[in-house]
């Protein structure tokens, strides 16, 4: 009997939660929904998404999966049964992970010669470029006038005793900036040297912190915290959410010291929806999505001939040079590295 | 049964399966023999404990201010003293950042005690408050110092009750994450941070498993330690509760109360100031930005319907959590009553395996999750009802704690006598044990809630960018540039607070009389 009493509260307490529980996905069963699954920094105008539905009859659900990292070795766990028709947001550090895991099918985008194919990582285009983003050096320029310095421009510039105990960078094992800036080092000194110039960055004082939102915005003094080091590694946009008032940018990208990263989107194999999963990704490169990616991602169109928010040009502009490392490299050394890089710094 | 289900399926199976695959990965070996591992596990421990002595010495205190003293202000220190419980780890890892930039040792271990002095001073004082003052008395009569008569006759009496917080508190510091992860860096790393390394950065999920099995242990020995801690609970002397004003050495214990409070209201004060703190003198275009989304839209949604989303979701979460605790803790009281013993020995089993979400990683989960609930009808691995479900999971052993001794302690014979009576059992149910438990299940009810509401680390990993709740807003809005997005995140922390305090101070005023055990 007592058990009668216990199955009364629990449909109770069943029936009230499911009440306040909110809609969730009841979508019309015409209109046909692609999930799109990506990371957390992804962000489309609702009215794109909108009018992207009112021209294919496709309805965008979208689904973030934390950061490319997370995002990319979610998709290798589903893989046999994926939580998605599409996927976006798999950058160069990971996509030899995605691609070795068979998570992504062939399709070779009609968009694809708008430029996008400049970043191809595998001969079956099973990856489409989509954006690119640089992480670069930036520096708080007031400070550098304030003090009469030059700000440093190179990587060798940041081993400088001048700019002692100034620069702040992300734990490669924890942020992927940081991993990215220690990448970039890789490319620029090679296997053989880039372990040297670590061993000078410590020497002149480099601080190393988990996460970029210490970095930047705790830990440097350009941006909201007012932090106390003026050098830190953030991305080659930053400097164009730090414009003042005057107009005028308060930071500056180092161009010499970039690291490239491309995301990728690609429809998932056995995905239940192929052909329109398809059209998801001509979305994501088409001329109308590619306008939105500056100012709502803080990274570059893969699409040639798509404009900048305005400023950018002066502000944030693309660097011409980046560092880049083949995609295979990175995914054979990047744990070898981090170890390594581990055992040099912390030390 | 209901409850091992519920367990079963969104606990134990999804656990399994991801460390299964570890297990079929192989390389467990190699990561079990490794000294590092040994390293990591010790660290975990030791700062885990040292994190827990801290917050029992600032907790007891704080216990005899909330239990002993009729003083002012003493029902809003109560309320106040949860309020650390709710900060986003994010929040909290940076202020203490701001006070120790270079990380390290000491931050970790006082954060992960910041957060957790309610646990133990709500506990104890639960206790505290019912304790027969006069036995002090009688032991203060025959001679001995009030210092003495505490050692003597007090403490033995807390002490099942400390032990019960000190286990609570030490789980919770075992398998913190964002603590440690902004304070220690790579440098000092714990089980709990390499896992969530392992398993979201590099997919090595062998190590990961290696590594939750090692956990695992710590965790069992923990709960081992207080159940046997808590069997000796029945000896303490229940009295009228008696809080009066304090004299002599009594007020030295008020005062170090109030360092206390007033230690873990500077984190509370530092966050107020930098909510309305711009570079241009004090502004509350934070507070108005909660009304949108951010600058250049970071929020999907706008902070307010974050916290619309965050009471939705935590009530949800405490519904279930409530139906699925209360269920398990009559089930174990029945248990523990039953003459076979077998059946206690069940009951006392059942009773660990349901604080062990506490001990498992967020992320384990999250991944279990991934690879086992598309088996489910409906596919939950991607809809909007496993955040509250992954909430539940997370509150059902504290409403079990809480629950669980109140139970335990409705007179058997009051049940025998209205049977006797010819009651049937749901009468007897309703007339006995709802009207001598309501409260209590009240006050676990609202402490769940309160969790709830700060719960981060399942949240994050669930929560869908259209629902976000307020702590997982906070953390988007601090990994976007711009000052104003910056505001809004503390901004969005105010909010959460205020919505603890309100719900807090709700709560206690209709629990009144109920415990704060865990």
């Amino acid at each position: 009997m007592k058990r009668r009493a216990a199955t009364a509260i629990a449909v109770v307490g069943v029936v009230a939660a499911g009440c306040s529980l909110s809609d969730g996905d009841g979508g019309t069963q015409q209109t046909p929904t692609v999930t799109l699954v990506t990371h957390d920094s992804f962000l489309a105008p609702q009215e794109v998404l909108d009018a992207f539905q009112k021209q294919s009859g496709i309805k965008v659900s979208v689904l973030k999966q934390g950061d490319a990292g997370s995002l990319t070795n979610k998709l290798v766990l589903t893989k046999a049964n994926p939580i998605g028709d599409v996927a976006y947001g798999v950058d160069s550090t990971f996509a030899s992970r995605a691609l070795s895991e068979g998570v992504f099918e062939p399709y070779t985008s009609p968009e694809a010669d708008r430029g996008p194919q400049r970043y191809a990582v595998d001969p079956e285009h099973r990856l489409s470029a989509v954006d690119v983003g640089d992480v670069c050096v930036n520096v708080d320029t007031n400070y550098f006038t304030g003090k009469g310095l030059p700000a440093p421009e190179t990587y060798d510039d940041l081993a400088d005793p001048k700019y002692k105990d100034l620069l702040v960078v992300e734990d490669p094992a924890t942020a992927s900036p940081g991993l990215a800036f220690l990448l970039g080092t890789i490319a620029k000194y090679g296997d053989a040297g880039w372990k040297d110039y670590w061993t000078k960055l410590k020497a002149n004082g480099v601080q190393v912190v988990s996460g970029w939102e210490e970095a930047y915005t705790k830990q440097f003094s350009g941006s909201s915290g007012k932090g106390p080091r003026p050098i830190v590694v953030s991305y080659a946009s930053s400097p164009a959410a730090e414009v003042g008032d005057d107009g005028k940018p308060r930071t500056k990208a180092l161009l010499d010291t970039c690291y490239r990263q491309v995301e990728y989107a690609g429809v998932l194999a056995g995905g239940k929806q192929v052909e329109n999963a398809r059209k998801v990704v001509d979305f994501l490169l088409s001329q109308q999505f590619q306008a939105t990616v500056a100012a709502n991602m803080y990274v570059y169109p893969a699409r040639q001939g798509v404009d900048l928010p305005q400023g950018w040009a002066q502000v944030a502009p693309l660097p011409q040079k980046p560092q880049t490392l083949p995609a295979d490299q990175v995914q054979a050394g990047r744990e070898k590295w981090i170890g390594e890089w581990r055992t040099l710094v912390q030390q | 049964m209901a409850p091992i289900g519920f367990l079963v399926v969104f606990f134990a199976w999804p656990v399994v399966a991801i460390i299964g695959r570890g297990f079929a990965a192989g390389g467990l070996d190699v990561v079990l023999g490794d000294p590092r591992t040994w390293q990591l596990a010790g660290f975990t421990v030791g700062s885990a404990a040292a994190s827990t002595v801290v917050a029992v010495l600032a907790g007891l205190p704080v216990a005899f201010l909330l239990a002993r003293v009729r003083l002012p202000g003493v029902g809003l220190a109560r309320t106040l003293v949860l309020v650390p419980f709710v900060l986003p780890t994010v929040v909290v890892g940076l202020a203490f950042r701001a006070l120790w930039p270079d990380g390290g040792v000491l931050p970790i271990v006082l954060a992960n005690a910041f957060f957790n002095v309610a646990v133990v001073a709500r506990t104890v004082a639960g206790l505290w408050a019912r304790l027969d003052a006069r036995t002090t008395d009688a032991a203060r009569a025959l001679g001995a110092s009030p210092w003495r008569a505490f050692r003597s006759v007090t403490l033995p009496a807390l002490a099942p009750a400390i032990a019960s917080a000190a286990a609570v508190v030490f789980l919770f510091c075992a398998t913190s994450f964002g603590v440690v992860l902004i304070l220690g860096g790579a440098r000092y790393r714990t089980l709990e941070t390499e896992i969530y390394l392992r398993t979201v950065d590099l997919l090595d999920l062998s190590g990961a498993a290696a590594l939750s099995l090692i956990q695992f242990a710590a965790v069992v020995a923990a709960l081992v330690l207080g159940g046997l801690a808590r069997r000796r609970r029945d000896g303490a002397r229940i009295g009228p509760r008696g809080a009066r004003r304090p004299r002599g050495g009594e007020w030295w214990v008020v005062g170090a109360a109030g360092v206390v409070l007033a230690l873990l209201v500077t984190p509370i004060v530092a966050l107020l100031t930098e909510s309305v703190s711009t570079e241009d003198g004090w502004s509350l275009a934070g507070y108005r930005a909660l009304t949108s989304t951010g600058e250049k839209g970071a929020l999907q949604v706008s902070g307010w319907d974050a916290a619309l989303n965050s009471l939705k979701v935590a009530i949800d979460a405490t519904l279930l959590a409530m139906v699925v605790g209360v269920l398990a803790s009559v089930v174990l009281v029945a248990l523990r009553r039953s003459p076979a013993r077998a059946a206690r020995g069940l009951g006392e089993t059942m009773d660990a395996v349901l604080m062990l979400p506490l001990g498992v990683s967020a992320v384990t989960v999250g991944f279990g999750y991934l690879v086992t609930l598309d088996a489910l009808p409906g596919d939950l691995r991607t809809s909007p009802y496993l955040v509250p479900l992954a909430q539940a999971l997370v509150i059902i052993p504290l409403v079990v704690r809480m629950v669980l001794p109140v139970l335990r302690s409705v007179d058997v014979r009051l049940r025998q006598a209205a049977s006797t009576l010819g009651a049937s059992p749901l009468r007897v149910w309703r007339e006995i044990d709802l009207p001598l438990t309501l409260r209590p299940l009240v006050a676990a009810a609202g402490f769940g809630f309160v969790v709830a509401l700060g719960e981060f680390g399942a949240t994050s990993f669930l929560a869908r960018p259209t629902a976000p709740t307020l702590p997982v807003a906070v953390a988007t809005l601090m990994a976007r540039p711009g000052e104003l997005n910056n505001q809004m995140a503390y901004a969005a922390c105010a909010l959460l607070m205020l919505v603890t305090v309100l719900a807090v101070a709700l709560i206690d005023r209709l629990g009144r009389g109920g415990v704060g055990e865990f």
